[in-house]
């Protein structure tokens, strides 16, 4: 199976999701990044029991802060599927890559690029 | 412990918009205990108030630290530096943190980055319950080691009322009936008899109704050195 997926699309790997914390995802704006998704596992199967559930409720802090800080709820998204589902994976990519795309870039990296220019 | 809730950001963003360096000063007691102002809450709202300044285009340098604790001025002196080099400071210790930080560094403006709540016990992850009141003055010998004044809605001494039914408070469905639970509690030791006879009524001076409160224990005082002594 080979599929396609926008390459711009930076990989972070964690053991679980539920070790991604609120601020992690808040530094990876910080850091000037465009949107985050979480990728967990389907709801029922974390192999540590809760993990992708805790994470879920960490992305809809993060959604709350980043709309109070002017960035925008919608930059930040949880998502669930299984290592088998291949084609579902490359599909949520191309489909939040579209949404931040149309969002246009994270005012972050608007702001760091005229400071360095 | 003491039970707090961080404030919602858009207010804290409201107070410390207009300023450049912002510290943001977390405690590694009871607020660490309650997540709302540890270490980790203290890098989120840092992290958050750096995202909102930068997206504004305004210029800023947030900094986020925590000490052992607050409310003594040992650790708060560790702040000194920290401090000095800010233009406004939001504490997110609890109110009596917060409080002593701007005793301590009075040229400062200091802002509350949480809601304290109440003493209470962690009930379940993420639930918090109320337990005493601080009242100064325990009668949890003659209530079954159930506060009357922190969990009877109307701190009654001589409850219940009316509005108990079926083991619930008449405020909430949710709230145990605070005079239920001491009924039960004693019928259980065979001391049911405390509800034959009216208690007294309470002295509420050792509680907010004296006023601020301080206690002095001269047992704990420090020693005055004393005239005559060898050393001297
Ligand atoms: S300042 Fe408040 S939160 Fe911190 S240790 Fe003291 S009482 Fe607890
Ligand atoms: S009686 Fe007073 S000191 Fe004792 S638990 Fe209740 S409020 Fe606290």
């Amino acid at each position: 199976m080979r599929l396609q997926y926008p390459t711009d699309i930076h990989i972070i790997k964690v053991p679980c999701t539920g070790r991604v914390d609120l601020f992690h995802l808040l530094q990876a704006f910080e850091q000037g990044a465009d949107g985050v998704f979480v990728a967990g596992c389907l709801e029922g199967d974390c192999h540590y029991m809760h993990g992708n559930l805790y994470a879920r409720k960490r992305v809809e802090r993060a959604k709350e802060i980043l709309a109070a800080t002017g960035i925008g709820r919608d930059r930040v998204e949880m998502y669930n599927l299984s290592a088998g589902q291949g084609t579902r994976w490359a599909e949520i990519c191309r489909e939040f890559d579209e949404r931040i795309r149309n969002l246009g870039p994270s005012p972050i990296r608007f702001a760091h690029e005229k400071k360095a220019a | 412990m003491i039970k707090a809730t961080p404030k919602p950001l858009e207010e804290i963003i409201n107070y410390v918009k207009d300023f450049n360096k912002i510290l943001v000063a977390g405690c590694d007691g009871c607020v660490t205990v309650c997540e709302a102002g540890g270490m980790k809450e203290a890098k989120v709202l840092g992290s958050a108030l750096r995202l909102y300044f930068t997206q504004a285009g305004k210029d800023h340098e947030v900094v986020e630290t925590t000490v052992t604790r607050q409310c003594d001025k040992e650790y708060l002196a560790e702040l000194k530096d920290m401090v000095e080099n800010a233009d406004a400071v939001v504490s997110i210790a609890c109110g009596c943190g917060i409080q002593y930080l701007t005793e301590m560094y009075n040229d400062k403006i200091v802002f509350p980055g949480v809601d304290t709540h109440f003493m209470g016990i962690n009930a379940d992850r993420g639930i918090f319950e109320e337990r005493c009141a601080g009242c100064g003055q325990c009668v949890l010998a003659s209530t079954g080691g159930i506060c009357p004044i922190a969990r009877c809605s109307k701190r009654m001494l001589n409850g219940p009322c009316g509005g108990s039914e079926a083991g619930k408070c008449e405020i909430s469905k949710d709230t145990p009936c605070g005079w239920h639970l001491i009924y039960e509690r004693l019928e259980k030791l065979g001391q049911v008899d405390r509800f034959t006879q009216p208690v007294d009524p309470k002295n509420w001076r050792t509680s907010r109704d004296g006023g601020p409160r301080v206690i002095i224990r001269e047992d704990l005082r420090k020693a005055e050195p004393q005239h005559g002594s060898a050393h001297s």
